[in-house]
């Protein structure tokens, strides 16, 4: 047991590496995803035909046709003709995985915003508040609470699906459990220690991404804010809520 | 306190509107006087609610032409064919039109004064400092000028609404939709939002068009009632005539069923 | 322009892909009856006030279902070489999969209204039978569209197969592929073949959820 121990604090450099790999896959996936979602969500909710149904096409086509196929495709087929496109492995999964959780998160973002009242709408329209303005201003705001707690899930589902950078040579939190394996020769050690750490990874995750989640809520006058979620001390409660 | 501009300040042309197979309304032809204040009265489903969703351009009307100010809002003739008119121009003629919603339809991402001042900024053009002495002159009128920075989900019911109301006359409106405004308040709340509905009706010349189950209030405020049925007016007059003496027996029968 | 795709690769590759496709669904199958079944197992133990069972099963749940099924497969696959793969890979998948639905069971049960348990006690109903008659019934028609979604989810990622040597749809293109240098009949053929079968699934799902609301 020592060895392995010792064997993973050696290891520590190639570690480290490994979680940035994950990390990069993970932030700049993700950050492609939200802008494809936005994109392709209100695209899918255009006026206009010529934005709607491509959106449409878009979202169904990368959502039904696997991750691991989109990866590999980017992979083996984009380099070859008629492409001739030689991504670097990283652009690869990042693409990839932005490109798929992008077509997921695109109906959050469709649905979430077809759920604000219609009151909202309605009142905004009262108020002669037209097109990009009443959506920036008065229904993304309120549509963005309830596009977080999806938006997590989603996240965590891309961490997971990162581990597939592995076999498109890089060097990730999942190889270096392979790395780690072939170390220590002790598969359920190596097995334990990187799946903790995917864990870790992704409990980390969804802290971040719930207390973003409790800000969000906050700002439509939902829950209370962030820094009472967080304070020590017991919270009062905050104003009395009345409703008619 | 009409002037002497006779322009009516709304008149529908035989407008009709259908949701599928039920006819909301059918060929209804009105006109409201600058400064008058018109009560909707009828049974659910009579098409006032309506009326004032196509003032809005919440709905759209299936034929005929809306006119505001003598000029025509969401269509037009036009070579001898109604044609829509394009959203610019609506926009024109719908920011001089304000409502207040049964449902408040506050922005809970605003604070009260955030509320109040987004459109006159965004819309209007008006300089912040200036919307928001207007807005704060406006929640000291309905009663709420301590409330300025709370969040609409903190309020009451009667609360939100009088909000709701600043929030619209700060467009400064020319006609005024108020659409059953105290249906979704508990009743000890009502007073309230009243009272300053019957403030509003007293200090300003605003053309308002109510629609409304508080008769008392109808009849203290509005100078004219119209009775809906069926998608048209079946009766018409003045609101003390129409409480004492209705002469429709549809309206004899409505009123009796909510007085 | 013939570089870029040739038919007769595609037809060549083709039955390959089928075949694939079989073992696919196959693992979907039983990869999702172990799912619905463990799921809701999972469901239950985690609805009693034990907290010694409660609490470590929770554990279990938020670490399977928050760590890699690729990297789960890939262990499993290596713990357990006395099995076949494609056995180890459907319990695997099947476990993943329990720990999402024995959320839709959650869902499906909280929304069991909570007067249907008041009546079964004010019944005198056996707990036993109060689940199994009165509350089961009720959550599972809530479950189904839930089922079905993470069915479709399942499929799409059976491919993940492909790492542990089963030769599901992915693993036959990605075969074909490398021993004729032909990757892109092989590689889009099987995408399409994904699409072709989840895209229609999930309109029936759609439906069933709009029926079902």
């Amino acid at each position: 047991m020592s060895d392995n121990v010792q064997k993973l604090v050696d290891l520590l450099p190639q570690l480290g590496e490994g979680i940035l790999v994950t990390l990069q896959l993970t932030i700049a996936g993700a950050v492609l995803a939200l802008i494809i979602a936005f994109g392709l969500g209100l695209g899918s909710r255009a006026r206009t035909r010529w934005a709607r149904v491509p959106s449409r096409v878009v979202v169904e086509f990368f959502r039904g046709t696997s991750l691991v196929v989109q990866i590999f495709w980017l992979y083996y087929v984009l380099p070859l003709p008629p492409f001739y496109v030689e991504l670097d492995p990283l652009a690869c999964g990042i693409i990839a995985l932005g490109l798929n959780y992008g077509a997921y998160a695109a109906e959050v973002v469709r649905g979430s915003i077809n759920s604000v009242p219609t009151g909202q709408w309605e009142a905004a329209t009262a108020l002669d508040l037209g097109g990009v303005h009443r959506l920036r201003r008065v229904i993304l705001p309120q549509a963005w609470p309830l596009m977080m707690p999806m938006f997590t899930n989603l996240l965590i589902q891309l961490v997971k699906g990162s581990a597939l950078a592995a076999y498109i040579t890089l060097h990730d939190l999942n190889f270096f459990i392979g790395e780690l394996r072939k170390g220590t020769t002790d598969t359920v050690f190596a097995y334990t220690v990187g799946l903790l750490l995917y864990f870790v990874f992704a409990y980390a995750l969804t802290l971040l991404m719930n207390a973003l989640e409790a800000r969000a809520k906050h700002k439509v006058g939902q829950g209370p804010s962030l820094r009472e979620v967080l304070r020590l001390t017991p919270a009062r409660t905050a104003g009395t809520e009345v409703r008619s | 306190m009409p002037d002497n501009d006779t322009t009516p300040a709304i008149e529908f042309q035989g407008v009709g509107k259908r949701f599928g197979d039920n006819v909301v309304l059918d060929g209804l032809n009105f006109t409201v006087a600058k400064g008058d204040r018109v009560t909707l009265i009828g049974p659910s489903g009579s098409g006032k609610t309506t009326i004032l969703r196509l003032l809005m351009t919440l709905e759209e009307a299936n034929d005929g032409l809306i006119l505001v100010d003598g000029k025509p809002y969401t269509h037009e003739i036009r070579g001898g064919k109604r044609v829509a008119i394009p959203e610019k121009r609506r926009s024109l003629v719908r920011r001089r039109v304000g409502m207040v919603f049964q449902q408040f339809n506050l922005f809970p991402n605003m604070s009260v004064l955030e509320n109040i001042i987004e459109a006159p900024i965004h819309v209007l053009g008006i300089p912040k400092a200036q919307a928001v002495a207007r807005a704060e002159d406006l929640l000291e009128k309905v009663g709420l000028a301590d409330k300025r920075d709370a969040r609409c989900t903190q309020l009451s019911g009667g609360q939100q609404q009088r909000v709701a109301i600043a929030r619209a006359l700060a467009m400064e409106p020319e006609i005024l939709l108020l659409d059953e405004v105290t249906s979704a308040l508990d009743p000890e709340l009502v007073a309230d939002v009243l009272g300053v509905l019957r403030n509003i009706a007293e200090t300003t010349d605003i053309t308002m068009l109510i629609v409304t189950h508080e008769m008392q209030f109808a009849r203290e405020v509005s100078n004219r009632v119209l009775m809906f049925d069926g998608g048209k007016i079946i009766e018409e007059a003045h609101p003390e005539t129409i409480f004492t003496s209705p002469e429709n027996e549809r309206t004899q029968e409505f009123l009796r069923a909510v007085l | 322009m013939n570089d870029f795709w040739s038919w007769d690769h595609a037809a060549a590759v083709f039955p390959d892909l089928i075949k694939g496709l079989g073992i696919t669904v196959l693992a979907t199958v039983v990869g999702m009856i172990i799912a619905a079944v463990l799921g809701l197992v999972v469901a239950i133990v985690r609805r009693s006030r034990v907290r010694v069972v409660t609490m470590p099963v929770g554990f279990l749940v938020e670490f399977i279902r928050s760590t890699p099924l690729l990297v789960q497969l890939v262990f499993a696959n290596l713990m357990f070489t006395q099995f076949p793969s494609l056995a180890v890979g459907c319990v695997v998948l099947g476990i993943h999969y329990a720990t999402y639905m024995s959320e839709v069971y959650r869902a499906g049960i909280d929304a069991v209204p909570g007067g249907q348990w008041e009546a079964a006690v004010a019944l005198d109903l056996p707990r036993s039978r109060t689940w199994r008659a009165v509350i089961l019934p009720q959550a599972i028609r809530n479950t189904l569209p839930g089922l079905g979604n993470y069915a479709i989810s399942m499929f799409k990622e059976t491919p993940f197969l492909a790492f542990i040597y089963v030769v599901e749809m992915y693993a036959a293109a990605q075969a074909y592929g490398g021993a004729n240098f032909r990757y892109i009949e092989a590689i889009t053929l099987a995408g399409l073949l994904f699409l072709l079968v989840s895209y229609p699934t999930s309109l029936l799902v759609r439906r069933m959820e709009n029926r079902l609301a």
